[in-house]
């Protein structure tokens, strides 16, 4: 029984990273209609902006989590300037392999220099060390990890939804003409949402790389399981992307333990199921 | 009219032929095949550095000065067994390529055992570790080079046993490597009095370890048995630092481990790991010249891995071979018996020999990973700590299963 609950909060952890990463994926689809392929390779842009920070600059975790995601954010958003924003009304299909293209020559670029095996990037002093939970040695860093992108995750729901600025943004894609009408400038709207999208790729990113190597190939590894989250979530709901993103990874958790050789297969074996039973995925709506 | 046109027809077909089997047996052309994972997670340890070892011994052949033609493909097997079956055929049926190098991940090493096999080509794997290929896998056309899980279990896994670490847990890779690396450490284990307590089998390519370590620390075992490979073992031992198991006074044995991955764990958190190679690339200087000469033409300027200093070693001799044969037959079998008939010399492994099913003998070093302090340069990471003489660290003979050795 002690072993169980060391695994459901195991699963919380990996759960954090689905939940950030299907999240920035959620609001770019939400908001932009595009699938964003990617996705992974700027969450291991963000892991390598926090790596070069420390090992160039000697700026620290704690600015790499602020400064990591800005900088990421600013390249999504001239990737979306000058490339996505031309893709605005056609068919997803175009969306989904220009960012895939982008992906493949961003990793492509990295790994020319940087190999596969990755580098080390230690973690931070504050965070060092674990506390003993009675029936697992939780290590602080993996806690933080949680409750961090937990409130993350929060505050970025109770910005779309729950705000003036989240209210136009929503209205803008049901009817970008009408909310131009208003005066409101839409496609800048549209440029800043996807660099949320992808600060919060480039934040997963920070957050993982204390935790695994920052390689090249971090995120090409991780993408295809957070389409799946997204997918049994529903495409573009936010809360649903959050509660799946979590749920997935206990289950996941669960089969580590159960039955370790199934654990990467689990989640495209749920996503298949939601998808005969409910094909908007669990909290979409029908289009 | 007639009957002369056929006969002149009948001539030019004769001497056709008569020039053909005076080519073949001058025949200097050669083609080598490097197959690697070009992009994944064992890139690093072979890869793109595995071509170059290739390259620069055909270099260092000087054979191209003496009039032979060598030329040297690669390919990209992405880890799967069907890809890199594929691609084997393909060198074979298309492009006429001789000689396959390298291979790494053991589940396509012996699918592509079996297809070069069938194509008379040859075989010189060194990115490989299953001790399969020489063993109950073996083959006429193949040679394996660097390492193997047989030499690993008997190397780390018996010095650590020795050591008094008599209950294991395996954290095992679930392809033909791991349950192979895992098979030869629990033979050892057991014959030394020690017990295995338990394992767990994860998916090739983890990113994330903390439910198999949680199980390994539940299982109060000594050794915690490391049968996986490359990015997998780096974050395995990196996030077992992070639970505090070595803290909490288990173990971990990285059965196998390249210079690569330690420098991706970082020296803070791998140091005083025990493990075994072939190679270093600082062991004397021949090794340091090469080395030298290797990374200065890597992208990020790394030292050879034993893997690539094993293409490199294995071309070399495949070349010398070929050149005592006077040309190239384009006969697997008959070129693999010439190089097990000579005893094997290089700058980077020293002295060996080729048994006759296909094993390459030479020393085995055990090596401990140095302490921050103790670096001085980028890729200063090992103490040398023993060396086991070939014939100690490899299957003996006696015990081999191979097919070849009951002639």
């Amino acid at each position: 029984m002690q072993a169980l609950y060391a695994q459901l909060l195991v699963g919380l952890i990996n759960g954090s990273f689905y939940a950030l990463l299907s999240l920035g994926l959620a609001v770019i689809f939400g908001m932009l209609n595009i699938i964003n392929f990617a996705h992974g390779a700027l969450y291991m842009m963000g892991a390598f902006v926090a790596y070069f920070l420390l090992n160039l600059g000697g700026i620290n975790y704690w600015w790499a989590l602020l400064l990591a995601p800005i900088i990421v954010g600013i390249f999504g958003m001239i990737l979306e300037r000058t490339m996505l924003q031309w893709l605005t009304g056609l068919d997803h299909l175009y969306g989904l392999l220009l960012t895939f293209g982008i992906a493949l020559i961003v990793q492509g670029v990295f790994q020319n220099y940087f190999g596969s095996s990755g580098l080390p990037y230690a973690i931070p002093d504050q965070l060092k060390g674990g506390m003993n939970l009675g029936f697992m040695f939780l290590p602080i860093y993996r806690g933080w990890v949680v409750v961090f992108s937990l409130v993350v995750c929060l505050a970025t729901w109770f910005l779309i939804e729950k705000t003036q600025l989240g209210a136009y943004l929503r209205a803008a894609t049901e009817n970008p003409t009408l909310v131009r009408a208003f005066g409101i400038n839409v496609p800048r709207m549209i440029t800043l949402t996807y660099g949320l999208g992808v600060g919060l790729a480039a934040l997963a990113g920070v957050l993982s790389a204390p935790i695994n190597q920052v390689r090249p190939l971090m995120g090409a590894d991780l993408i295809i399981v957070v389409f799946a989250v997204v997918v049994i979530g529903g495409m573009g709901s936010i809360m649903g992307s959050i509660i799946t993103g979590f749920a997935l990874g206990v289950i996941e958790g669960l089969t580590k333990y159960f039955y370790p050789e199934a654990s990467n297969t689990v989640v495209f074996v749920l996503m298949v199921l939601v998808l005969l039973v409910k094909p908007t995925g669990l909290t979409g709506r029908a289009a | 009219m007639k009957t002369r046109s056929i006969a002149s027809l009948l001539l030019t077909t004769a001497l056709t032929f008569a020039a053909a089997g005076v080519a073949s047996a001058q025949d200097k052309t050669v083609k080598i095949g490097a197959l690697s994972d070009q992009s994944g997670l064992y890139a690093d340890l072979g890869g793109p550095g595995s071509t170059l070892a290739a390259q620069m011994a055909v270099e260092d052949s000087g054979l191209v000065a003496k009039g032979w033609k060598i030329d040297i493909i690669s390919g990209d097997h992405q880890n799967k067994p069907d890809i890199g079956t594929a691609i084997a055929r393909q060198w074979f049926d298309v492009d006429k390529v001789d000689v396959i190098v390298d291979v790494p991940n053991s589940g396509v090493a012996l699918a592509v055992n079996n297809v070069i096999k069938e194509k008379n080509g040859v075989y010189i794997n060194s990115g490989a570790a299953t001790s399969d290929l020489t063993n109950a896998q073996c083959s006429p056309n193949t040679v394996h080079w660097t390492y193997d899980t047989y030499m690993l279990a008997h190397t780390t896994g018996q010095a650590l046993v020795k050591a008094g670490g008599d209950s294991w847990f395996f954290l095992t890779a679930d392809y033909a490597f791991g349950a192979a690396l895992e098979r030869d450490t629990t033979a050892v284990v057991t014959a030394n009095g020690g017990k295995i307590v338990g394992g767990v089998k994860h998916p090739l390519n983890t990113p994330d370890f903390s439910s198999f370590l949680l199980q390994a620390q539940a299982s109060k075992a000594k050794i915690i048995g490391l049968a996986n490979a490359g990015g997998d073992t780096t974050n395995t031992i990196k996030q077992a630092a992070e639970f505090g198991i070595v803290k909490g006074g288990q173990k971990l044995a990285a059965l196998l481990l390249f210079l690569t991955d330690v420098k991706a764990i970082g020296l803070e958190t791998a140091q005083g790991l025990n493990f075994t190679e072939t190679f270093y690339w600082d062991m004397d200087d021949k090794t340091r010249a090469f080395s030298k000469r290797f990374s200065a033409k890597m992208k990020n300027s790394a030292p050879p891995t034993m893997v690539q200093a094993g293409v490199y070693a294995g071309v070399r001799h495949y070349l010398k071979a070929l050149e005592a044969l006077g040309g190239n037959p384009h006969d697997g079998v008959k070129i693999v018996e010439k190089m097990k008939s000579m005893p094997t010399e290089d700058d980077l492994f020293g002295k060996g020999e080729i048994q006759p099913n296909g094993r390459t003998i030479h020393n085995a070093y055990l090596f401990e990973v140095k302490k921050p302090s103790e670096s001085k340069g980028p890729w200063d990471f090992y103490k040398l700590v023993g060396t086991v003489s070939g014939d100690q660290a490899f299957t003996p003979l006696s015990e081999s299963k191979c097919a070849l050795l009951k002639k």
